[in-house]
């Protein structure tokens, strides 16, 4: 626990980040004014909580303030921290039931999908699973070797298909492949798609269904895989996506980045989308299930 | 759900319409909403801040124009600022010595890869001899990416997987020189502007090889973060301008106006796809449309003006008669075919603003353009007196149509009715002012 905790804090220390000089002192031991609100009001924004959530937040943590009788700005700080955590879930334990358990990884284009099936894999193996791949993004240049690549550095099969070939039939081989080969997980991982291509999503529908004529109930997880540097767009790519193929939990990549990531709230209060990981580099090593008291410590770390 | 903010500024304003001047507290309320829609754009907070102070000063006291209500002036007039900020585009500075080497930088997955295929093909169809460089030597199938670009758009790669970037460029810029090329695009690996052994890195490129552009691949989708990673790419390298990619997306792309504003870079191209040809060069006017969450405005006004242009009077009256709600299936199906000219239907529902834009996104684009083959047939097998009157269709003259035209009774019944409910949107529309929404940015 206490490794995972560095982990966290050592990809998340933001150093370098232009700060804001009045925010350095926010925490002493001044009085609580208008200007620590506007203060706070802009770290959240900076946040990427997105004014709404921030505005919900604040006013929240007023009536704590006038509840307890704060009036140090240095009480301030843990006020919010219990504020914000309040708002997170810890990630739900994974269950495996399923054998194979058949989990799609879906996004944007460029969120950090194929990387993440890589340290996904990287984890599971290291549980003692067998995983293999489904390389169904048969659309982007050299998408296939990318996950081919890691493949071979993990040891992981990976069930590939024709370029610019159906990439439903890509997935419906890789189950077939892993309920023949008595694998234990599968992860598909599926051609980046903006969530308004209306043609894309249809696709990425027909995908979702011919899993689940390979296997019945398959797949058992949809896993967003969301770019941490995404501001308020995010959120309606994860409606977007949880409308087309029900996405069941939300991977945030990139928290390595200067980024805060702040969007999570959002998902959460909005979609009721667990975080499960949080992707803190570019190394299949870089997955951490998701903390929501670390994540919540690198929103307020200018503080 | 989500209200443009020319919608929400018209609900502020509907009491407000025959005052002369705008008061301070007409304008307080105006900026709230304004604000409101930056953050929602993405626009950095403290972009936003002196923003607003800068619209404050303008806005206050401006003389109320006749020709639009207020809520409409005060949105020309944060779209004026918008488009100042934005600035004109810029093309790119190839000059000097060949090759002219262009440098394409940015976070991890932000779209360089696909950006350099793009530039490749552009610059090629200009007459430049064009020759690609993989950089990124770490991601696995980065350079195979790039190299099945290239051979896309026939156009040479230049990779070396065992040597050091900085190096690799080096020794590329050396051949290209050698083979007489004139443009050398360099694809570099994404990195945070936080690595300091990556970004030195770039530094030894730049130092290496002078680089005449050096371009940020800037994710249109970026939150608040977007302006300190512009600002960290900027101390290490000279930037000479950016390059919005994913804006086929609904993202608003506040992140231009937070870089724009911070470091004075200006935007060179915008991407809109994934297909090689998606590279637009960028139009601050439809830009700024878009940050302020009103669609892409301009876009469908230009669309329109040139597929109306061929006739332009008659086209004039028709819309004079769309919007005073006298407007009969003649002129539905006249315009239905003009907006067919205007081009993919797809396309044209990808420019809607707020809501429309929203329900547009539930369209099968395909099925979109069944209907509207459906719906010409049918009313052309109407007789003019017919299309004149709709409410002389009986049951029996509605059989007629529908054998007619191939369709059934129900297709005819739809289409009059979706008929009647778009003559009483338009008439609202207009008592809404959105007559003048159109005017304000010609
Ligand atoms: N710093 C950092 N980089 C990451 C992380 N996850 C992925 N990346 C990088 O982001 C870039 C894009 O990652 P990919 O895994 O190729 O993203 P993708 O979603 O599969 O992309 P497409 O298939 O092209 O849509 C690569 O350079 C990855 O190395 C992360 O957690 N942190
Ligand atoms: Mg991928």
């Amino acid at each position: 626990m206490a490794d995972l905790l560095a982990r966290w804090k050592t990809g998340l220390s933001k150093t370098g980040r232009a700060t804001f000089g009045r925010l350095a002192g926010l925490f002493g031991a001044s009085e609580i004014t208008g200007e620590t609100w506007d203060d706070l009001e802009a770290m959240l924004i900076q946040a990427d909580l997105g004014v709404e959530t921030t505005t919900e937040v604040l006013d929240s943590l007023k009536r704590t303030v006038r509840d307890e009788g704060l009036v140090r700005a240095a009480d301030l700080r843990s006020a919010l921290r219990n504020e914000l955590r309040a708002r997170l879930d810890d990630p739900p334990p994974l269950t495996w039931t399923e054998k194979p358990t058949i989990i799609l990884l879906v996004g944007v284009n460029g969120s950090g999908k194929t990387t993440t099936a890589a340290k996904l894999a990287y984890r599971f193996v290291g549980e003692g699973k067998r995983v293999l791949f489904g390389a169904a993004d048969t659309f982007r240049a050299a998408a296939m070797d990318q996950l081919q690549a890691w493949g071979e550095r993990l040891g992981v099969p990976v069930v590939t298909g024709q370029k610019g070939g159906d990439p439903g039939a890509v997935a419906y081989n890789a189950v077939q492949a892993a309920v023949a080969r008595g694998m234990d997980v599968v992860l598909v991982d599926t051609a980046g798609r903006l969530h308004t291509r209306y043609n894309l999503m249809e696709e990425l529908k027909k995908v979702y269904r011919v899993v689940g004529k390979a296997l019945p109930g398959a797949p058992h997880a949809v896993w967003l895989v969301l770019d941490a540097t995404t501001g308020q767009n995010a959120l309606r790519q994860a409606r977007a996506f949880k409308e087309a193929v029900g996405v069941t939990g939300v991977i945030l990549a990139k928290l390595d980045t200067s980024a805060r990531g702040g969007m999570a709230f959002a998902i959460r209060r909005e979609l009721g989308l667990p975080i499960l990981f949080a992707g803190l580099g570019e190394r299949m090593e870089d997955l951490q299930p998701f903390d929501p008291d670390a994540f919540v410590e690198g929103v307020l770390q200018e503080i | 759900m989500f209200e443009t903010l020319t919608e929400r500024l018209n609900q502020i304003f509907t009491q407000l319409r025959r005052r002369g001047k705008l008061s301070a507290a007409d304008v307080d309320a105006v900026l709230r909403e304004v604000r409101l829609a930056l953050l929602e754009a993405d626009v950095h907070y403290s972009v936003v801040k002196d923003f607003l102070a800068r619209l404050r000063e303008r806005a206050v006291g401006a003389e109320v124009s006749r020709a639009l209500n207020p809520a409409q002036q005060v949105v020309k007039i944060v779209h004026e600022e918008l488009i100042a900020t934005l600035g004109e585009p810029t093309s790119l500075a190839l000059s000097g010595p060949k090759p002219r080497l262009i440098l394409l930088v940015g976070l991890q997955g932000s779209g360089k890869t696909t950006t350099a295929g793009k530039l490749a093909r552009l610059l090629r169809s200009r007459g430049e001899r064009v020759a690609l460089v993989a950089g990124d030597p770490y991601r696995p199938a980065a350079v195979e990416q790039l190299q099945q670009l290239g051979e896309r758009i026939g156009v040479p790669v230049f990779a070396e997987r065992d040597v050091a970037p900085p190096e690799a460029v080096a020794r590329a810029f050396d051949a290209a020189r050698k083979g007489g090329v004139s443009a050398l695009i360099v694809d570099t690996a994404g990195r945070s502007q936080l690595d300091e052994e990556l970004m030195d890195e770039l530094r030894s490129i730049v130092a290496r090889v002078s680089p005449v552009e050096s371009l940020l691949v800037v994710d249109a989708m970026t939150g608040q973060e977007a302006l300190h990673i512009a600002q960290g790419f900027r101390r290490a390298i000279p930037i000479t301008g950016l390059i919005l990619a994913k804006m086929d997306g609904d993202a608003r792309g506040g992140a231009a106006i937070s870089i724009r504003a911070v470091t004075g870079v200006p935007i060179k191209f915008l991407g809109t796809g994934e297909k090689l040809d998606a590279l637009e060069v960028y139009d601050p006017r439809r830009l700024a449309s878009r940050i302020l969450g009103m669609g892409d405005v301009i876009g469908l006004i230009e669309k329109a003006e040139a597929a109306f242009a061929e006739d332009e009077e008659a086209s004039r009256r028709q819309a004079e008669r769309l919007l005073s709600g006298t407007f009969t299936l003649e002129d539905w199906l006249e315009q239905m075919r003009q907006i067919r000219k205007m081009g993919p239907i797809a396309h044209i529902l990808d420019m809607l603003p707020g809501q429309l834009g929203q329900a547009a996104r539930t369209v099968d684009p395909q099925e979109a353009e069944e209907q509207f083959k459906k719906a010409e047939a049918i009313i052309s097998s109407m007789t003019v007196q017919e299309r004149r009157n709709p409410d002389i269709l009986n049951a029996s003259r509605r059989r007629r149509i529908a054998r007619g035209s191939g369709t059934q009774v129900q297709d005819v019944n739809r289409l009059v009715k979706q008929f009647r409910e778009a003559r009483r949107m338009f008439k609202k529309l207009r008592k809404s002012g959105g007559r003048d929404l159109s005017r304000l940015f010609r």
